[in-house]
């Protein structure tokens, strides 16, 4: 009797490994062997009056992007290994230059964007030898490798505030904001990108990544997401999705972003800009900046985590 | 290598010497498959682009490629100059075609017993292979670039088909760009990046015709030349212009024919988008210049270089265009009006041409300028990047000869071309291509009887560049 116990005993217990592992095997084993090829998504995109599809999209993708961002949109041409930094993965739909707040997908009009302005400091080229026509089609061929973009919708246009003039107050408080801030953390007490974290960082695809270098920008220096200061102050408030670059909106208000702005340009030595002009205006000395009076009555120091010095040098 | 040898075959063939014509369609496609300037993986390798990116079908350009030889070989994104790239890397790539072809004379001279001879078809097939061009070019620096170009002959015979360095964005301004040295002139239909490749159709015609007993071998359209040239641009390159000037020497070297003469090459065009069929771009261009009609001698009729005297004037001034009738069919359209001065006409100036080497000084009586007019369309149907197939059909007609006898169409010419161009890979680091072409070439009067000379070519071989 024990001995036929312990035979459904030791069954019961096989049994039950097994039914696990087949359990375990079921979910774990990828689905091999060849898949049907997927059918195109009938994707189209929207610039002002030109409407963009997918499917003649497709051969101009073939020659000009496919090297890089690879048949599959996923980031792995033949080129990727090369390149750094590393090409966009369209399949998981994050993009760094939207106008639309951080984590949601940027409009059409990003997009086509991008594609004309080029990414300077990267392998992607300025695309503006297209057509209107051609680069829409491009958009819609880039929507349709991932499933995001038929279930969700760009996100909304963030609005851009009429900048304020550049005073040297706007500067010191832009100032004081890159510390507070701890922007010099990554991008260096003088913007040189040499921050004590700018060798630690790296991107949403465990990528190294550099934080921008603002002490090399000369006139003709762009931005990753544009050369304005519209185009900057959207860098703060969408941040840089998939970088370690962070989206402000929540943390500074408008005005405070403009201070910044106008404090970043000056760390472009080299650049002829309004706001150097005023900074030189004032023997290249930023004042220490003081909280208005009726916004706060104490005078605001320093922050306490202040970088050894940055600006106005 | 080639078009210099092209000019002078013709120039040759033209004056009817029947060992010439013998050999014609041979050497003319062993040369013609030599094409200097024309596509540069070196560059793909740079900055990781597949040959598509800047080729329609390699080596033409499209308007992306056509950018970034206006941008001075620079994408413009910061990563330019040559500190950013591995120091292993070398700007450095090869070109080679091995080929079969048939080539067909249909009147050559030919002896057919003692003292007598007659004109007979010759046939030749067999396999070959074109010249050598070894392509150097990049940045030296942000915004200072050069293009090298070393490039043989089948037989290994090199010369300098391109040496210039050039100054980009002065000003930081994409309208003041400076080249200096010798480089091709800037027709954006460019000869140097033909998809043709067979012996009577792998030129363009009107980039180096010369009425029959003219003397003008001084300034053509198709041969790189020595000079200097401004070039501007807007920051699409939707709007190109330039200007060169350049000794008439037809970018030779140390010779002195073409010394103490120059001649200037002017070219805008304008590119607008046409909604879903695309980018067209429209242009026009105007090559005028002189030289010298005669030269001071020594030892017997030897001239001097640098002696020539006697300038006169020769111009060519055209329209160019590219038509795309959407992201598959393409149009390039390319017009001439060409005219030499009546000294040209009247055999003067051609110093090397034995047959043709006027030197008395004296303008015959009734000489005037001879004229002509011309176009070629060339089509190109891009089934895929990979694939393209090809056509073209020129004409040139004489519209008035240096002499109110000559027949009023000797010399007139006629080409077709259809061929298909098939690369089975694509990547950013080697183009290689199936070519197969087939042409013909009819000038009327050129035959040593006077009747019309005709020729075909067929070929089928591997273009590389690595």
């Amino acid at each position: 009797m024990r001995v036929i116990q312990s035979v459904y005993g030791f069954a019961g217990v096989l049994g039950l490994i097994l039914a696990g592992g087949f359990t375990v095997s079921a979910q774990d084993v990828p689905d091999v062997g060849p898949h049907p090829p997927q059918p195109m998504r009938a994707m189209e995109s929207h610039i002002g009056n030109v409407t963009g599809h997918a499917k003649d999209g497709k051969m101009n993708f073939r020659r000009y992007c496919a090297g890089c961002h690879g048949d599959l949109g996923d980031g792995n041409g033949e080129n990727a290994q090369w390149i750094d930094p590393k090409p966009r993965d369209f399949t998981i739909a994050t993009f760094k230059c939207r106008s639309t707040p951080t984590g949601t997908l940027p409009t059409d009009q990003d997009l086509y964007n991008s594609i004309g302005r080029g990414f300077t400091n990267s392998n992607m080229p300025i695309w503006n030898t297209f057509s209107p026509q051609q680069r829409a089609d491009l958009v819609a061929y880039i929507k349709t490798f991932s499933a995001r973009w038929e279930k969700e919708k760009a996100g909304d246009v963030i609005k851009i505030p009429p900048e304020p003039p550049v005073t040297l107050e706007s500067i010191a408080h832009g100032k004081a904001l890159f510390t507070k801030l701890e922007c010099w953390k990554c991008h260096g007490p003088q913007g040189k990108g040499d921050g004590p974290s700018a060798s630690t960082l790296t991107d949403s695809k465990d990528q190294p990544i550099r934080p921008y270098n603002f002490a090399d920008g000369r006139d003709d220096s762009r931005f990753k997401c544009g050369s304005t200061n519209q185009d900057i102050y959207k860098i703060f408030m969408t941040g840089v999705d998939g970088t370690p670059m962070p989206s402000f909106a929540d943390v500074i208000q408008p005005n405070d972003a403009w201070d910044l702005v106008h404090f970043l340009r000056t760390l472009q030595i080299h650049r002829h800009s309004k706001e150097n002009e005023v900074l030189a205006a004032a023997h290249g000395v930023i004042p220490p900046y003081v909280e208005k009076q009726e916004n706060n009555p104490a005078p605001a120091a320093q922050p306490e985590n202040k970088p050894p010095s940055s600006g106005g040098h | 290598m080639r078009v210099w040898a092209q000019s002078r075959l013709v120039q040759k063939l033209l004056r009817g010497t029947s060992a010439t014509i013998a050999v014609f369609t041979l050497v003319l496609f062993v040369a013609s498959t030599s094409q200097p300037a024309s596509a540069f993986p070196a560059f793909a390798r740079k900055y990781g682009l597949r040959c598509s990116a800047c080729h329609e079908s390699w080596p033409m350009l499209n308007y992306f490629g056509q950018k970034f030889k206006d941008n001075g070989y620079q994408l413009m994104n910061d990563r330019d100059a040559p500190i950013w790239q591995n120091p292993g890397y070398w700007p450095v790539a090869f070109r080679f075609t091995p080929f079969w072809s048939r080539e067909s004379t249909n009147k050559v001279q030919v002896d057919t017993g003692e003292g007598t001879s007659g004109l007979q078809r010759i046939t030749t097939t067999g396999f070959n292979y074109g010249g050598l061009d070894i392509l150097s070019g990049g940045t030296l620096e942000k915004n200072i670039s050069f293009l090298f170009v070393p490039s043989s002959d089948e037989l290994g015979a090199f010369h300098f088909e391109s040496a210039n360095v050039r100054f980009n964005n002065l000003l930081h301004s994409p309208w003041l760009n400076v080249k200096v040295g010798k480089f091709e002139l800037d027709s954006f239909i460019s000869e140097k990046r033909t998809l043709t490749l067979s012996g009577a159709g792998g030129g363009y015609q009107l980039f180096h015709f010369v009425p029959v007993g003219d003397g003008n071998i001084f300034a053509q359209l198709g041969d790189n030349q020595l000079g200097v040239e401004w070039m501007g641009h807007s920051m699409d390159d939707r709007t190109r212009i330039s200007a060169a000037v350049f000794s008439s020497t037809d970018g030779n070297p140390d010779v002195g024919y073409g010394q103490n003469s120059y001649s200037a090459f002017f070219a805008a065009s304008h590119a607008f988008s046409a909604g879903k069929l695309g980018v067209q771009r429209i242009g026009g261009y105007a090559l005028i210049g002189q030289a010298a009609t005669s030269f001071l001698t020594q030892n017997g009729g030897d001239p001097i270089p640098g002696s020539g005297t006697g300038n006169k004037s020769f111009s060519r001034v055209g329209f160019e265009a590219l038509f795309y009738l959407g992201p598959k069919l393409d149009v390039q359209v390319f017009t001439q009006h060409g005219s030499d001065n009546a000294w040209f006409g009247a055999c003067y100036g051609d110093v090397f041409d034995t047959g043709c080497n006027n030197t008395d000084g004296v303008l015959p009586d009734g000489a005037r300028n001879p004229t002509w007019n011309g176009a070629f369309v060339e089509t190109h149907f891009v089934w895929n990047p990979q694939f393209t197939i090809i056509q073209r059909s020129e004409w040139v007609r004489m519209s008035q000869q240096a002499f109110a006898d000559t027949p009023s169409n000797l010399g007139n010419i006629d080409t077709y071309v259809f061929g298909y161009r098939y690369n089975p890979f694509m990547t950013s680091r080697a183009g290689f291509a199936f070519h197969n072409e087939f042409s013909w070439f009819r000038q009327r009067g050129g035959a040593p009887d006077g009747t019309d000379l005709s020729t075909n070519s067929l070929m089928a071989g591997f273009d590389f560049v690595f």
